[in-house]
C-alpha cells in the first residue's frame, strides 16, 4: 500500500469539501488504487494543524464547520498556510484558497512555496494560473514536481485530464462554452421564467449559487479567468486575464430572451478563445445546440483536428463535485510516485 | 437560373462551359432527365455566383448555342444572420444605425423587432441582416459592432 501524505491550504468550502471527500473515499481508493491518503497538514491564515501521524478530515471538517479550529489539539498559531506547507513534510500540497485575480495571492506563494520545497501541488484555485501561469509551470518544472489544475476550470469537468490522456494526437483548434454556473443558472430563469435579471439573482443568491458580491461572477471575470487557463494550458498560449475582451450578463433584459427565443435561440455567456483571440461575451445559441444546457450546468466544446467537435458537460462548481477533480489529480499524481 | 437542353449526348457540358468561361462559380446543378418539356427538351436547374453585370453576355452565349434560357432568377443577398441590441437604442437613432448598413451596398438590415419596456429603460432589439457574402457579412457585423461601441449599445451575436 502507497501511502501518500497531503496537506491542505485553504479549509473553507473546497478545502472543507476536500477533508471530507477523503474520509469518504479512503477506503476506496486504497481497494482500487493501492494508494492510502494520509491527511497531514491543514493550513489557514490564522493558523493551522500540522500531524505528522494523520490528521482526522472529519473532525477538522467538524471544527471548521463550527469555526472552532482552534480547538484542534495540534492547532497551532504560528501555522499558517506558507508555514504548513514550509514544515509539514506532505508530498503534494492542495492548494484551496480563494481566487484572487488581481495579484493571485495569497495561493501564488502558497505554490511556488510548495515547489521549491519539491512539493507537489493540486489545485483549484483560478487567480494565480491566470496571472502567473508560466513562471508557476516553469517552477514546478525547475524543482521536478507536478502541478495540476483540473478543478480549476469547470469543476466536476474533466477538461486538462481529456485532452492529456483522450486527445494525445489532436490538435485543439478553438474552444469555446459556458463556464459559469451562476451565470447559466441567472439566464436560465430569465429565459423560462420571465424573471428580471434582478430577481433571478436574489434568487440564485438565495439558493448559494451566487455570492452575496456576485460581481465577479456576472461581469464574467470568473469565465475569463477559466478561458486564460484553458487558452494557456490547451492551446499554448501565453495569455494573462488581462488580455480577455469581457462582457458580463448584466445588461441582458427579459426583451431579449424573449426576441430571442422567437428566433429559435437562447442567450449564454460564452467564453471562447479562437486565433489568439479571448472573448467572454452573451451570444445567441440555438436551442438545440449542445452548448445550450440549462440550470448551473457548465459546457465545453473543444475543436480539434481529428476528432472533431467534442462537447462535454457537468456541474461546475459545489465543494463535492470539486472535489472529485481535485482527488482525480491527486491520485493521478499518487501513481507515478514511489 | 432555369435551362432546357436538347435530349441528346454532351449537351449538358456544353451548357455548363459558358458559366465558367464567364468566371462564373457553379453552385449545384439539377438534370432532370426523367422529365421532359412540352418541346422535349431537359430541364436543367444550375445555381451559380457571378458578377452581376457579366449575366447578358451568359444568357446571349447559352442562347447563340441552342440552350434555351428559360428563367433567371437573382438571389443577391445570400448570408443572413440574427443579432440582439441592448440599449438606448431609439434616443441613439436607430435610423442611422440602419442607414449605416444599408449604405454599404453590400449588406441590408431585413428585419427590426423592438420592444420597449419603459420611458428611461433600457429597449431590445432583434435585428437580422443579409449580406451578399460570408466576407461581407463580416464587414456588416464588425461595421455594426463599432456602432455598437459608439452609442454604448450591447450587441449580441451568435456563435
Amino acid at each position: 500500500m502507497k501511502k501518500i501524505r497531503l496537506s491542505i491550504i485553504g479549509f473553507g468550502v473546497i478545502g472543507c469539501g476536500v477533508a471530507k471527500v477523503i474520509s469518504k473515499k479512503r477506503e476506496y481508493i486504497k481497494h482500487r488504487h493501492g494508494i492510502n491518503l494520509e491527511l497531514v497538514g491543514i493550513g489557514e491564515r490564522n493558523g493551522g494543524i500540522a500531524c505528522e501521524d494523520g490528521i482526522d478530515p472529519i473532525e477538522a471538517y467538524n471544527l471548521a464547520k463550527t469555526k472552532e479550529m482552534g480547538k484542534h489539539p495540534c492547532w497551532k498559531e504560528e501555522m499558517s498556510g506558507i508555514n504548513v506547507i514550509k514544515e509539514v513534510n506532505a508530498d503534494i500540497v492542495v492548494e484551496t484558497t480563494p481566487t484572487n485575480v488581481d495579484s493571485g495571492e495569497p495561493g501564488l506563494s502558497h505554490m511556488m512555496t510548495a515547489f521549491k520545497n519539491k512539493r507537489h501541488v493540486v489545485t483549484s484555485n483560478k487567480g494565480p494560473l491566470a496571472v502567473a501561469y508560466k513562471e508557476l509551470i516553469k517552477t514546478a518544472e525547475e524543482n521536478d514536481v507536478q502541478f495540476r489544475f483540473e478543478a480549476s476550470v469547470g469543476g466536476a469537468m474533466p477538461v486538462f485530464n481529456l485532452v492529456r490522456e483522450c486527445l494525445q494526437a489532436n490538435k485543439i483548434l478553438s474552444i469555446k462554452g459556458i463556464l459559469n454556473g451562476t451565470c447559466n443558472y441567472i439566464l436560465t430563469r430569465m429565459s423560462t421564467e420571465g424573471m428580471s435579471y434582478e430577481h433571478a439573482l436574489s434568487e440564485a443568491q438565495e439558493l448559494g449559487i451566487a455570492e452575496t458580491n456576485p460581481s465577479y461572477d456576472v461581469e464574467g471575470m470568473d469565465t475569463a479567468c477559466k478561458l486564460v487557463i484553458l487558452a494557456n494550458e490547451i492551446l499554448g498560449m501565453d495569455n494573462t486575464y488581462k488580455d480577455v475582451e469581457i462582457e458580463g450578463i448584466t445588461r441582458i433584459t427579459i426583451e431579449s430572451l424573449k426576441l430571442a427565443s422567437d428566433k429559435g435561440y437562447t442567450i449564454k455567456l460564452i467564453g471562447e478563445v479562437e486565433t489568439e483571440k479571448l472573448r467572454v461575451a452573451p451570444r445567441l445559441v440555438p436551442k438545440d445546440h449542445p452548448l445550450a444546457v440549462g440550470g448551473a450546468l457548465n459546457v465545453m466544446s473543444l475543436n480539434t483536428d481529428l476528432a472533431g467537435e467534442i462537447t462535454i458537460t457537468g456541474k461546475g462548481a459545489g465543494a463535492i463535485e470539486t472535489s472529485s477533480s481535485i482527488l482525480s489529480d491527486v491520485i493521478n499524481i499518487a501513481k507515478t510516485l514511489r | 437560373m432555369d435551362l432546357e437542353l436538347k435530349d441528346t449526348p454532351g449537351q449538358l457540358v456544353l451548357a455548363l462551359q459558358p458559366i465558367s468561361d464567364f468566371e462564373g462559380n457553379i453552385v449545384s446543378v439539377v438534370h432532370h432527365r426523367d422529365k421532359k418539356t412540352p418541346r422535349g427538351m431537359i430541364p436543367v436547374q444550375v445555381a451559380f455566383e457571378i458578377s452581376g453585370e457579366k449575366v447578358s453576355g451568359l444568357i446571349n452565349k447559352l442562347e447563340s448555342i441552342g440552350i434555351i434560357v428559360a428563367r433567371v432568377g437573382e438571389e443577391r443577398l445570400r448570408e443572413s444572420r440574427a443579432g440582439i441590441l441592448i440599449g438606448h437604442i431609439i434616443h441613439s437613432d436607430i435610423r442611422d444605425t440602419i442607414d449605416q448598413i444599408d449604405a454599404t451596398g453590400y449588406a441590408e438590415v431585413v428585419d427590426l423587432t423592438m420592444s420597449m419596456p419603459g420611458i428611461d429603460q433600457r429597449s431590445s432589439a432583434r435585428l437580422v441582416i443579409n449580406a451578399t457574402g460570408k466576407v461581407e457579412m463580416e464587414y456588416a457585423v464588425e461595421l455594426l459592432r463599432n456602432i455598437a461601441r459608439e452609442k454604448d449599445l450591447l450587441l449580441i451575436e451568435p456563435i
